[in-house]
């Protein structure tokens, strides 16, 4: 394979249908190649990050996009990005849930205990529904990570901040 | 839980014949999306083919079940062995059903499930607990019916469902309940 040149795209704003059937269509119509892509809605507002492949320069891909963000509902980034390598990981895989009263500093608190002993957080979500705050992360630990005193100190921050908190293995079934 | 000893006491010795390794076939291969054909279970053809199946799983490290679709036959035949894995709690040993569906099914569980055809990728996916699967027996042709529950259960729906032309894929809990596979087997 020859170079490639890849692309970060960003569009957030206002919700409404049609978001995604138009900003793929103008992508596919520079002949860019959609690569992974996530998006979700947050509190309401349309979010959506997604890397894609192909020649277009950024700024011919801002244009082919600018009639998203026209009325001011949406905004739009374009940045190109270098190819990353994706590694396997040697340790083990977690899924750590945290719910509670909603309070600030919820997050920080508890993946500063991940960051803390080198783990690398993978996907997360978290959620405010009325007054419950829920956060849910994939977790890699480092082969050396003690798992059992991670679990101590997740718990006892999550005593200090009045939530509850559990980390159980991401166990796939091998079928 | 009734185990069927019919089954249990299979093993693919009775085929008669030795299996030869197959080389597995990984997605987007059309035939694993592809609805296998139903076969005569006493033909000739689908007894080499279930020794085979057996043959390949016996060499692929965790390899717990592996269906026709995976080593490129469109047709409804699957092996299962989960009888040394830690999960397992009543099981049959190994065995090659022909032409099976499920029956019925109750108490649903989610798990993450791998698959040898989709190695990049693990899911979420929600399947019945207690199973009740019924098919025939490559060689002798003979109909069976077996109760199936824990990870017995959802091994032989993942095959059945290969026989079927679905990947666990097609099942995904939701749209972010598909994970980049981390460590390999």
């Amino acid at each position: 394979m020859g170079q490639v040149t890849l692309h970060a795209i960003t569009v957030l704003g206002h919700d409404r249908p049609g978001i995604i059937a138009e900003t793929t269509g103008k992508l596919a119509g520079l002949g860019l190649n959609l690569e992974d892509s996530t998006m979700t809605l947050l509190r309401g507002h349309f979010a959506m990050m997604l890397v894609c492949e192909g020649d277009a320069a950024d700024s011919e891909i801002e244009s082919a996009l600018a009639p998203l963000t026209a009325d001011g509902s949406l905004t739009v980034t374009v940045r190109e990005v270098p190819t990353e390598e994706t590694q396997a990981a040697e340790g083990t895989s977690w899924i750590l849930s945290v719910h509670g009263g909603d309070r600030p500093g919820i997050v920080s608190a508890v993946v500063g205990v991940v960051a803390g002993v080198g783990g690398n957080i993978t996907d997360l979500t978290t959620r405010l529904a009325g007054d419950l705050y829920l956060l849910v992360a994939e977790v890699d630990l480092p082969p050396a990570a003690d798992v059992a005193a991670v679990e101590r100190e997740l718990a006892s921050v999550a005593a200090e901040l009045g939530v509850g908190v559990s980390l159980r293995a991401a166990e796939t079934d091998e079928l | 839980m009734t185990v069927n000893t019919r089954v249990l006491e299979w093993t693919e010795s009775d085929l008669g014949v030795a299996g030869t390794l197959r080389e597995v076939v990984r997605a987007p291969a059309p035939v694993l999306s592809t609805v296998g054909d139903t076969v005569d279970p006493t033909s000739p053809d689908v007894v080499r083919l279930a020794a085979d199946l057996v043959a390949t799983m016996r060499v692929s490290p965790g390899c717990v079940g592996l269906a026709a679709p995976q080593v490129g036959v469109g047709a409804k035949v699957f092996c299962v062995d989960v009888s040394a894995h830690p999960k397992t709690r009543d099981h049959h040993g190994t065995f090659v059903l022909c032409n099976a569906e499920v029956v019925s099914g109750s108490r649903n569980e989610k798990a993450r499930e791998g698959c040898m055809s989709v190695p990049d990728f693990t899911g979420d996916v929600k399947r019945p607990s207690r199973i009740v699967v019924r098919g025939q027996l490559p060689g002798t042709g003979e109909d069976v019916e077996l109760e199936a529950e824990a990870f017995e259960a959802r091994a032989l729906q993942h095959e059945i469902d290969h026989c079927d032309g679905l990947l666990f894929l097609d099942r995904a809990a939701g749209a972010h309940a598909v994970y980049a596979r981390k460590t390999y087997l």
